[in-house]
């Protein structure tokens, strides 16, 4: 999945990084900056010159009928569901619209830091489902977790680029976490609850979003320019296009996804080779 | 892809002074009885030696040089957990690129420092097929090998510095704080993983997976002496406090952080899981002490009172890896073995963690992924459909006269295995004989004489086997007192996808009955003390008589005759 070339670069680039400033350094995907400093950064981006994007996922033939959840050892989480709880993995709405695609501004913004925001993002724990299923957020942008079921969850997270977590979370609470580098996606899961998973997209900007129950989305504020936008989605992997933002002015884009596409594309990062700096020759030896 | 990891070990913490020679000799002692040491050993003998043929010292690091002779094999050369021998275990070897470690001394997600990777290479990982190199590596390979490690993942090469938590000192156990335990073992919902009684069948426990997305089982709290990162109370808080990486296993750091639990309430919760595993680890007894029952009926039941009132043996149970298709993924893998007669009939009682009754359907999902894992490469498929738990007790069809037994793996042609036959589908169990594995047939009906009763509960099974001391028949074996009779155990977990030679299996053991206390056990003494009596007392009186006739005769000069 990391094409080697881009990535060595990124690493040594990262690598070069840590060694100078000791800490933060860039991720490699979703450009723009970093959290690791607390340097307040301005928001670069001038409001009056910027321009949008409006997008909207499709899904184009049938969608595979949805999975139950049997919440049968939960009776806590099965009474908060009015209906049987679904499997979130495909979401397809009556006009083809696919919900949960995390789409984001994958290059065109590397020469730009922004503000890491102050208001964390909440990731829930209600009725034995995460909510939402699919979320973004800011490299160093706090993540609320909130168990709002009282019952024993894990929050297992088991990202590549940036450091894990697994916590217990036995009762009704809180507890606050943070990625470092850009990450698209961190998978998330409870092993309480086998059903229950989430993803978190980390970049390293603000211009990122999961589209909604209809498929729409918006890239909002945009600086003009030549972008490519990536979208991703757990079963159909992901797509890039390229888009021109231009002041004022609102891009549209359109992402088609199918069934065809399950598996094709492993949607999450893949362990990287630990001796890129030189494993080339450590492999040739043996 | 990455499984079982490491660490532990010397802390800059408060702990007493558990450094590594206390943890290593703890180990140590339980690796000698321990049932999985051996089998990883005996794994790593068919796999690993071979692999570690390699290795031109010299020019190159000695941690690289150490990590392809010694490690490669499992680990892979790449650290990548894919080594040649990996696909045979389960927890898979850990991948080292991710930096994800089990045992450590940091918080859940963050890096361990080198004494922790260090200890786990020292002292291995009891559950799991990862030996202690402590005596077989030197300190300088050791050291070299933490060193080697870490280059296999960029995470130890971004500046941060794991800090060690300071864990405290463990609070002094009593029965409030066990009770106190208790009570945080249920809030903590400790119980859905781990099961009621810790024997690792939580309601979610068939549904875990490890980072790899390998099925993973929860630990069987009862069973300390196979902890992964050490069995002590001090070792416990520890992975309570930090989770196990990598593994369903979180940390409750934040559970304390946010009031939930206090420090104090996590020691008590420690020591209640200690509580779950007996005392000390058991030592292998080679015989099984069949007690004699004199003034009362044998058991009727597997859960009559008079069991508890007869020592117990520990018969640690290893996969079956000689014959194929091999099974190097053993669920049960000890057997807690009673026995007693009274002279007339022999009862025995078995009980063993397991934690489904199979077939369990919702255990089906983890059958099946375990034998997708573990059987491909292994001959003719495992058995088709719902498979049972089964359990044998097999003797040689004779007690042998000498020293020599029939081949522990049920007999061969020449020499044949008398057995009893137990099925979790099936009521009673089977007297059959075998000449070699997978070859039993059921001695005719008319000589059937063993009789059995099971219960399952809280993910243990107790079995009850009686059979009458001698028979009719000329085909079983005819037991006698006072005599070391030759005895081995079969299990399998047919919900683990266990089958056929897909078995766990022990070496040889022997059943003593105790002798009868026979009559002449009791007039013996009496007849003895009756002659010794008359004896002494004929003795005696002639002395008194000679005595009395010599002092006549000193006093009266004999008579001149």
């Amino acid at each position: 999945m990391f094409d080697g070339i881009d990535l060595k670069k990124v690493m040594a680039a990262t690598v070069a990084a840590f060694i100078v400033t000791g800490c933060g350094g860039g991720g490699d995907s979703g450009g723009g900056g970093d959290s690791g400093g607390a340097a307040a950064v301005e928001n670069p981006v001038d409001a009056a010159t910027a321009g949008n994007i409006a997008g909207s996922i499709a899904f184009e033939g049938d969608p595979p009928s949805p999975q139950t959840i049997d919440m049968d050892e939960e009776p806590v989480c099965a009474d908060k569901h009015a209906s049987t709880p679904m499997i979130e993995d495909v979401v397809v709405n009556e006009d083809g619209g696919l919900a949960n695609v995390f789409v984001y501004v994958k290059e065109g913004l590397e020469s730009l830091q922004f503000p890491t925001p102050r208001q964390p993002v909440t990731l829930d724990q209600n009725g034995c489902v995460y909510i939402p299923h699919v979320l973004g957020v800011m490299a160093g942008q706090d993540i609320t977790i909130k168990n709002s079921d009282g019952l024993l969850h894990n929050i297992n997270a088991s990202p590549t680029e940036n450091r894990g977590f697994n916590m217990s979370q036995p009762v009704n609470m809180e507890s606050m976490r943070s990625f470092r580098f850009a990450e698209v996606m961190v998978p998330v899961r409870c092993d309480v609850h086998g059903w229950m998973t989430a993803y978190i997209g980390v970049v390293g900007h603000p211009f990122y979003a999961v589209s909604g129950s209809d498929g729409s989305f918006d890239l909002s504020t945009l600086p003009p320019g030549d972008y490519v936008i990536e979208a991703w989605h757990e079963r159909y992997g992901t797509q890039t296009q390229n888009v021109t933002v231009v002041t004022g002015e609102t891009a549209t884009v359109t992402f088609t996804f199918s069934e065809s596409m399950a598996g094709a594309v492993v949607p999450l990062g893949e362990a990287i080779d630990p001796h890129d700096h030189g494993s080339e020759a450590v492999r040739a030896d043996q | 892809m990455r499984l079982i990891e490491v660490i532990n070990g010397p802390t800059a913490c408060h702990l007493p002074p558990l450094g590594r020679s206390g943890i290593a000799s703890r180990f140590g002692r339980r690796h000698a009885v321990g049932p999985k040491p051996v089998f990883g050993a005996a794994v790593l003998a068919l796999f690993l030696l071979g692999a570690g043929a390699g290795g031109l010292a010299g020019q190159e690091d000695l941690g690289k040089v150490t990590y392809d002779r010694w490690c490669g094999g499992c680990h892979g050369v790449d650290g990548d957990g894919l080594g040649v021998a990996a696909e045979y275990m389960l927890p898979r070897p850990r991948d080292f690129t991710l930096a994800l470690y089990q045992i450590r001394t940091t918080a859940s997600g963050e890096l361990p420092t080198d004494a922790d990777i260090r200890h786990i290479i020292d002292v291995g990982m009891p559950n799991t097929t990862m030996p202690g190199w402590e005596n077989l590596l030197s300190e300088a390979e050791r050291d070299a090998l933490v060193e080697y490690l870490k280059t296999f993942s960029r995470f130890f090469g971004r500046g941060d510095v794991p800090q060690a938590i300071d864990f405290g000192r463990a609070t002094k156990v009593s029965e409030a704080v066990l009770t106190e335990g208790q009570e945080q073992y249920q809030a903590m919902e400790c119980f859905k993983c781990h099961g009621d009684f810790g024997r690792g069948d939580g309601a979610s426990a068939s549904t875990l997976e490890d980072d790899g997305s390998f099925p993973i089982r929860a630990a069987d709290l009862t069973e300390n002496w196979k902890f992964n990162g050490g069995g002590s109370v001090e070792d416990i808080f520890r992975r309570l406090r930090t989770g196990l990486d990598g593994t369903p296993m979180p940390s409750y750091q934040d559970v304390v952080d946010a009031g939930v639990i206090t420090e104090e309430q996590l020691w008590s919760l420690a020591h209640y899981v200690r509580s779950l595993a007996p005392e000390d680890a058991p030592g292998i007894d080679e015989v099984i002490r069949a007690e004699l029952i004199q003034d009362a009926a044998l058991p009727t039941t597997v859960d009559d009172p008079a069991w508890d009132a007869v020592g117990v043996s520990y018969i640690p149970l290893v996969g079956q890896i000689i014959v194929s298709p091999r099974w190097f993924d053993p669920r049960v893998d000890g057997l807690w073995v009673q026995a007693m007669h009274d002279g007339q009939e022999l009862a025995m009682r078995i009980r063993w963690s397991d934690p489904s009754q199979s077939p369990d359907p919702d255990w089906a999902e983890w059958k099946a992924l375990i034998i997708d894992l573990m059987a491909p490469k292994e001959g003719d498929p495992p058995e088709a459909g719902p498979t049972p738990d089964r359990l044998v007790v097999q003797f040689p069809k004779e007690i042998p006269t000498g020293l020599e037994r029939p081949y522990f793996l049920m007999g061969d042609q020449r020499n044949p295995v008398y057995q009893w036959q137990w099925r979790s589908d099936q009521s009673g169990a089977v007297e059959a004989e075998a000449r070699g594995l997978g070859t039993a047939t059921a001695l005719p009906s008319a000589e059937q004489a063993v009789t059995a009763s099971a219960a399952f509960a809280d993910g243990q099974w107790t079995l009850m086997l009686r059979r009458p001391i001698t028979t009719e028949s000329a085909s079983d074996l005819d037991f006698t007192t006072g005599e070391a009779i030759p005895v081995a155990f079969f299990a399998w977990d047919g919900d683990n996808g266990e089958s056929g030679t897909r078995a766990a299996i022990s070496s040889w053991y022997f059943v003593f009955l105790e002798e009868p206390t026979s009559a002449t056990v009791f007039i013996a003494p009496l007849a003895a003390f009756a002659i010794t009596g008359s004896l002494g007392l004929l003795v005696v009186g002639r002395a008194r008589k000679r005595e009395q006739e010599g002092v006549v005769t000193e006093d009266e000069p004999p008579d001149e005759e």
